[in-house]
């Protein structure tokens, strides 16, 4: 993986929202079968998971 | 043997520089010495005591499927680049706490808390960090009340929850309470931090319906506001009309903060907390390796003194010796308890090999120490009358120019009048006088550092103004998921009340737990606010002691974990810090209920002033005998508070106690891992 690449991922699990080919390649995988979110749904669930109060853990 | 070359090399430097620092007096120190000891000492810690613990402490086993392999769902399950991880992690755990404690600490001169941030951070606060990532990563990534409850069982999993929501209610308030210290009476830091409201909303609407997902671009187009906001937040300053109307004083600020936390709190994530979180989150991160930057371009000679007077005792600050009072001051840097959270929370479900866990748990707390000390290397650049006058109450220093240097003069740190006129004129304020909390001393020290790099001293207003904006957005963003978080942990502990709540599906209760957070958290702010001594100096000790004792009970919970993995030989290693931590939390907290000394004991402190009502006086720096009743009435709470701390930490040693004494009885590991091989199904 390049620097870039890199960067840009961490960049955005920073505020929370892993990466959307390895979603989908996790589901092609083992979920063949259930529908798989487009990457607006996917962006919203992740955004969401992250802030919706029950991680909401920030640091003081 | 060659292979350990370069160590030791690396600690060789590492242990000249801290010797340096150490043993120069009178002759002034570069503040490079400081950043050049830390990064060796923090170096060969990781790569001797960190791998040490890996290795024997945890026999970590990189064949062993983590959470991530185990239950991965492609969204909160997902193993993840361990160079990736490692910047979530530590975006997750930096906060306000390490800038603000060591600038707090500095008022004892730079040495203790250098030694303290790194000796803390080696042996405390990152095997802390590392070993709660390690137990939470074998138990599917559970959060560290579940880990209590099944370790250690069910009582100390409630005692610990009930202590965590207390934890997050002083933090919310001493962090509201910092912001209203940064931006009372200060129309350009006002204008700038109402301006991201609006600014994050456009945001929040764009992420929402033109480009779902681009966070990249949005962020980008939010900073071009933010730095426009900055810019014409010196115009609208200075305006007749505007600038009065972004004037506030500290309790007007403190119901906004109020109001503004209840209202945020409830409205949908996308629209404020999840794009100001982005902007904060990214300015944060650029911020502090700006800082790193800017002081090996500077290279600043350290103006504090290696150590002052009031080490033992009687600073303006905060009251009380060194020990133990310096080592809950600086909280965060060191050891922070509330980083148990965050390694029990989402950094263990995306760890992709047990052996990642070293950089991530014990590395990104070293990184946090780093800055820690760039914090403390800031306070310790200025000017110490300056410092001096930023960070002492009113009631000792006055509100004017005159009485403040005259009284700071007489603290023996000799300052002029005209300089903190000068200084306050640099950085676009009406007054520096009595701005404590850290955050504008830091952000003075910033103006100072940023300024040398680039635009010279023309800029220097420019980037104070942009420090306060960065510091105050990352508080407010945490005041808003601080909440929410709050919220639901106080609904948890009303569920094991009654356990009927859970099942409803009324809104109502999620309304009264929001309510009844805020109202939590306000009244301490309240207290701060109005509180003639300042507030920081009464409540920072206050958190300063609940994020230490939270360390203790994470770090209680690593040596159960151990003994029950029949690990006891290697103990020491989580029971040294632990026996650490409740030496000086006990110490301090006790010294905080029961001292003589009216300045540190609450309980001493109220007596003085009722005994004083009774007889109808009006105590300074009272003034007015309703102020009087309020400090009584202030004192009692704290007092009442600390022994709830004291009464929570106590609970779980017993409960430690007696789990590792049950597990030294067993022949065999009692632990509640999951197994190391997955059975087939």
């Amino acid at each position: 993986m390049n620097l870039i690449a890199t960067l840009r991922r961490m960049a955005r699990l920073m505020v929370g929202v892993p990466d959307y080919e390895d979603y989908v390649r996790h589901m092609a995988m083992h979920h063949p079968e259930r529908p798989v979110m487009d990457r607006k749904a996917f962006f919203r669930d992740r955004q969401e998971a992250r802030y919706g109060g029950k991680n909401g853990g920030r640091c003081c | 043997m060659i292979r350990h070359l370069p160590w030791l090399l690396t600690g060789l430097v590492g242990a000249v520089s801290l010797g340096v620092v150490a043993v120069s007096r009178g002759e002034t120190v570069n503040a490079l010495w400081i950043v050049v000891a830390a990064v060796c000492c923090f170096l060969v810690a990781y790569r001797y005591y960190a791998l040490f613990i890996a290795r024997h402490v945890m026999k970590l086993d990189p064949s062993r499927p983590t959470p991530a392999i185990r239950r991965a769902d492609g969204l909160d399950y997902v193993a993840t680049d361990r160079t990736v991880l490692f910047g979530h992690h530590f975006a997750a755990i930096a906060g306000a706490g390490p800038l603000v404690g060591p600038v707090l600490a500095a008022q004892m001169g730079y040495l203790p808390g250098t030694l303290w941030i790194i000796g803390g951070v080696v042996l405390a606060g990152a095997v802390q960090d590392f070993m709660v990532l390690f137990i939470s990563m074998r138990r599917d990534g559970r959060s560290l009340g579940e880990l209590i409850r099944m370790e250690m069982g069910q009582m100390a999993g409630t005692i610990a929850l009930f202590g965590a929501f207390m934890i997050m209610v002083i933090i919310l308030a001493v962090l509201a309470l910092i912001v209203v210290k940064a931006l009372a009476e200060s129309p350009w830091g006002m204008f700038t931090v109402a301006a991201t409201v609006p600014l994050a909303m456009v945001m929040g609407a764009y992420t929402r319906w033109i480009r779902p997902g681009r966070i990249g671009e949005v962020s980008i187009l939010g900073l071009v506001g933010l730095f426009a906001a900055i810019i014409y937040g010196q115009a609208v300053a200075q305006s007749p009309v505007w600038g009065p109307l972004f004037t506030f004083t500290p309790v007007q600020l403190c119901w906004i903060l109020i109001g503004y936390g209840a209202v945020a709190s409830v409205l949908p994530v996308w629209l404020l907390l999840a794009p100001r979180d982005y902007l904060s989150t990214f300015l944060k991160i650029g911020a502090i390796a700006a800082l790193a930057i800017g002081i090996v371009i500077m290279a600043p000679p350290l103006r504090m003194p290696a150590l002052t007077a009031f080490a033992s005792g009687g600073g303006p600050v905060f009251s009380g010796g060194l020990f133990p009072f310096l080592f809950i001051t600086i909280a965060c840097g060191a050891v922070s308890g509330f980083h148990a959270l965050i390694a029990s929370g989402t950094t263990p479900k995306l760890i992709a090999s047990e052996t990642d866990a070293p950089l991530i748990g014990y590395g990104a707390m070293l990184m946090e120490a780093f800055v820690a000390i760039m914090a403390l290397v800031g306070a310790a650049i200025l000017d110490p009358g300056i410092y001096f006058t930023m960070n002492s109450p009113a009631a000792l220093i006055g509100t004017d120019a005159a009485s403040a240097a005259h009284a700071v003069t007489a603290m023996g740190f000799a300052i002029s009048p005209e300089t903190i006129a000068q200084t306050a004129r640099d950085v676009g304020e009406h007054t520096i006088i009595s701005r404590a909390g850290g955050a504008p001393t830091l952000a003075v020290a910033m103006a100072e550092i940023f300024s040398h790099v680039v635009g010279g001293p023309a800029m220097k207003a420019f980037w104070y103004h942009f420090a306060i904006l960065f510091e105050a957005l990352f508080i407010l963003t945490a005041v808003d998921a601080g909440t929410r978080a709050g919220r639901f942990m106080l609904q948890d502990l009303m569920a094991l009340a009654v356990p009927r709540l859970n099942e409803s599906k009324s809104q109502i209760p999620g309304f009264v737990a929001t309510a009844l957070c805020v109202a939590a958290w306000g009244f301490f702010l309240h207290q701060g606010v109005t509180d003639p001594l300042g507030g920081v100096n009464t409540l920072w000790p206050v958190f300063g002691i609940s994020n230490q004792m939270l360390a203790a009970i994470a770090l209680m919970l690593a040596t159960a974990v151990l003994f029950r993995m029949k690990r006891d030989r290697y103990a020491w290693v989580t029971l040294l810090p632990t026996a650490w931590l409740l030496v000086c939390t006990l110490s301090a907290g006790w010294l905080k209920l029961f001292s003589a000394d009216p300045a540190v004991g609450f309980l001493a402190h109220g007596a003085k002033f009722s005994a004083a009502l009774e007889k109808g006086e009006v105590l300074a720096p009272a003034k007015s005998l309703e102020q009087m009743e309020r400090i009584v009435f202030n004192d009692r709470v704290d007092a009442a508070l600390v022994a709830v701390f004291l009464a929570v930490v106590v609970s779980l040693m017993v409960f430690t106690f007696h789990t590792c004494m049950a597990s030294r009885r067993s022949a065999v590991p009692t632990v509640n891992e999951l197994p190391a091989h997955p059975v087939a199904a």
